[in-house]
């Protein structure tokens, strides 16, 4: 697994609930130290035992935290690099949702060894769409879903997400927009970039 | 309905009269100076036309038609632009449309750009993308890449350092000699050798044995300069290198002083250990004919020299040392510095 993905968690863990909570988290998960190279490749097996082992600290549900790490991603101001490359995907959230379908491709262009799960979004009416990714890596879906949830905000959109379930290495999510100026929204200046 | 279509198409075109005046601004290119509207100046005296060169007419303009125009905004912000003319629709005029190349990263800043700026179909915004994604990615590569730097440094510095004494170690030592005689240094050679220290382990135990070295270790840092090179190389044997070596007045008193205060009485947890030190010198001369490890030992001759004379001593080599066969081998328990 490419070291951004366990970055991404260790710098979750660390802004959200302090570096002693990620120390712990690294111990739990057999880990002999403690911080991840974002450029570095690890074995594909450390990210799940890690996800469990945040839930454990955490005392909560996994399902739970991989929302909270997919609302991070977007919403931290530590990773404001990552919100504005997504905001990059479109002008407005139902154009954001349409470009879904390349993140994994401009992910790659971006870092070249960089693989992303596969997303495929299906509009079923102008306000109504599923999300079914690939998941490598069980609750995935669940950072979907926390990237969707935040990203709607940033927008200022009004969306109704769920969980739909999964199996066979596949997540689904449902998506409903129930208005797409609902608030202001954050400003997305082209030309500003993240310190 | 022509303009309209070009609107959407190519948002930072302008049409051009026969006489060389904008009669339509797309909305982008009106952009770059939201104060002053562009419809009806001289197209030639809003953008300086770099090349081709020396063109100053319309009809000039018109005659390159076709080809890529290098252009720059006349008033500030300077904006490089590109370009390319073809004529119009109506016989006489010209459309020009415009791009930022390269500048445009600065451009979206300057004139406060949105997607909506550009054509649905303009990959600017997707060049935009890749720069802040290209940026970020370079970014963490740096970052892993000082970090990597900084325990390579000290990994290399744990290498060259004597884990016990922080003095310099053998490794390091040839290092310093190596590069001492590749810059062709005359330098001094002095082999240091403990008095009576197997004693002080022996009977007081390792743990005082270690400090006795630490503390030796500061002594011989404390009595040199900084551009000297002090290496512990063997378990009570010492090698310092002294640069740019005076004469031997310089080293001697260097040496009287080291085995001043290493006759010292050193106090550790309410004993009292007890050493000294023997020392041997010799030069290196970068024009000489002796090669560094001659001149090694020629220092370890004069140090056994020394242990001969009884402890606390230094010699500086001389050829006629070598006359006494005494001074030929190691005293008892002493390992020479080329197996050490």
């Amino acid at each position: 697994m490419h070291g951004l993905i366990n970055r991404a968690i260790q710098c979750f863990v660390t802004d959200s609930y302090g570096s002693d909570k990620w120390v712990e988290t690294t111990r739990v998960a057999d880990l002999s130290f403690v911080e991840f190279e974002a450029m570095l490749i690890y074995d594909d097996e450390i990210t799940p035992n890690l996800l469990d082992a945040v839930s454990q600290v955490l005392k909560r549900p996994r399902d739970e935290v991989m929302e909270d790490i997919g609302t991070y991603l977007v919403s931290h101001p530590n990773v404001e690099a990552l919100r504005r490359l997504l905001r990059f995907g479109g002008v407005s959230f139902v154009e954001f949702l349409h470009s879904l379908d390349d993140l994994p491709d401009r992910a790659r262009l971006a870092v070249s060894d960089l693989n992303l799960p596969k997303i495929e979004l299906r509009d079923h009416s102008p306000s109504q769409f599923s999300l079914i990714c690939d998941s490598p890596v069980a609750g995935y879906g669940h950072v979907m879903m926390g990237i969707l949830r935040a990203m709607a905000d940033d927008y200022g959109a009004l969306a109704l997400l769920e969980h739909t379930g999964g199996g066979q290495g596949k997540e689904t999510i449902s998506i409903t927009l129930v208005e797409t100026e609902f608030a202001e929204g954050r400003t997305f200046d082209l030309g500003a970039r993240a310190g | 309905m022509m303009t309209e279509a070009l609107d959407v198409l190519c948002p930072m075109h302008v049409v051009l009269s026969h006489t060389g005046h904008v009669i339509h601004a797309g909305p982008t290119v009106q952009k770059l100076r939201p104060d002053v509207p562009l419809v009806g100046r001289r197209f030639l005296e809003i953008f300086d036309l770099k090349r081709p060169r020396a063109i100053t007419s319309i009809d000039g303009l018109r005659a390159t038609a076709g080809t890529k125009l290098h252009l720059q905004l006349r008033d500030a912000p300077h904006t490089e632009i590109k370009g390319v003319l073809v004529a119009g629709p109506i016989s006489g005029q010209c459309i020009v449309n415009l791009s930022f190349g390269i500048s445009v990263v600065d451009a979206v800043t300057d004139y406060a750009l949105t997607s909506a700026d550009f054509a649905a179909t303009d990959l600017t915004i997707e060049m935009l993308y890749l720069v802040e994604a290209k940026s970020a990615a370079m970014d963490a590569s740096r970052k892993l890449n000082l970090r990597l730097q900084g325990a390579m440094i000290a990994a290399e510095e744990q290498a060259f350092t004597d884990t016990l004494t922080g003095l310099k170690n053998r490794r390091a030592m040839d290092h310093v000699l190596a590069r001492h005689q590749q810059w062709g240094t005359r330098f001094g050679l002095m082999q240091v050798d403990l008095d009576w220290f197997k004693a002080v382990n022996d009977t007081l135990g390792h743990a005082a044995g270690d400090h006795v070295l630490q503390t030796v270790a500061r002594v011989m840092v404390d009595e040199t300069r900084d551009t000297d090179t002090v290496c512990r190389v063997g378990g009570d044997e010492f090698v310092i290198i002294l640069p740019y070596a005076k004469g031997w007045d310089a080293m001697e008193s260097i040496g009287a002083r080291i085995i001043a205060r290493l006759s010292q009485p050193i106090p550790f947890q309410g004993e009292v250990c007890r050493i000294s030190a023997s020392i041997g010198t010799a030069i290196f001369e970068p024009d000489g004919d002796e090669t560094i490890a001659q001149v090694m030992d020629n220092a370890d001759v004069a140090l056994y020299a020394s242990k001969n004379r009884g402890r606390a001593q230094q010699t500086i080599y001389t050829e006629d040392l070598r006359m006494d066969a005494k001074n030929l081998t190691p005293p008892a328990g002493r390992s020479t510095v080329d197996s050490a």
